[in-house]
């Protein structure tokens, strides 16, 4: 399986399907993570993205690994976006081709649920008057 | 050592590495580094999570940690 995993200044939306065609593949599922104008009924402004750019690729790339174990890909992409971004840019874009369309959808699914759960990416909502790094509430 | 910190850590800690000469005794193990960061910034341990990376990998509190390695401190993640 190829894989191609990259922490970029700005995400290239085309990328995904001239990446992910393969002979083999008659299915391709990508998801475009991208910044909303609001979190609970507060209007954000931008967000910034901050990572542990070594262990990020790393995580990233066990993640497409173990995807590639659950499900028979022929290809996995998994880019995530640095830096400040304005609502409506996108900041994530995960995908996989296979050869009928369950393994993709589910294995994208997987990769973007993974990948929220443990790549070392920080983000800090930009409100009108506050800016908060996002952290899970116990 | 060089500790690595990111995201709020980096808020609490108030820079993004800290240089530990002598409050910290080496070899140690993960979870007592993680207990001394904790008794230092008491805030870190408010967090609803904190892992250690030991050279870019998610590490376990019995791991061992020497002055040469490369440890980050890893708050609760936020991306996608």
């Amino acid at each position: 399986m190829d894989i191609n995993i990259k922490i970029v200044s700005e995400i290239d939306t085309t990328i995904g399907y001239h990446y992910l065609a393969h002979e083999e593949s008659g299915g391709h599922s990508i998801f475009i993570g991208s910044v909303r104008n609001s979190t609970q009924n507060e209007t954000v402004h931008e967000l910034f993205f901050e990572a542990y750019e070594s262990m990020a690729l790393l995580e990233m790339e066990k993640i497409a690994k173990e995807a590639s174990q659950k499900w028979n890909l022929q290809k996995v992409i998994m880019h995530h976006a640095v830096g400040t971004k304005k609502v409506k840019e996108p900041i994530v874009l995960v995908g996989a081709s296979s050869a009928h369309r369950e393994a993709c959808f589910e294995a994208c699914r997987f990769l973007i649920d993974t990948l929220k759960e443990r790549v070392p990416i920080w983000k800090k909502e930009f409100f009108e008057n506050k800016k908060v790094w996002v952290t899970p509430h116990p | 050592m060089r500790i690595l910190f990111f995201g709020i850590a980096k808020d609490i800690v108030g820079k993004a590495t800290v240089e530990f000469q002598n409050e910290i005794q080496f070899p140690i193990q993960v979870g007592a580094l993680k207990a001394e960061l904790i008794k230092k910034f008491p805030a870190l341990g408010e967090l609803s999570s904190l892992a250690i990376a030991l050279n870019s990998h998610y590490a376990t509190d019995d791991m061992s940690v020497s002055a040469q390695d490369e440890i980050a401190l890893i708050p609760p993640v936020s991306g996608g």
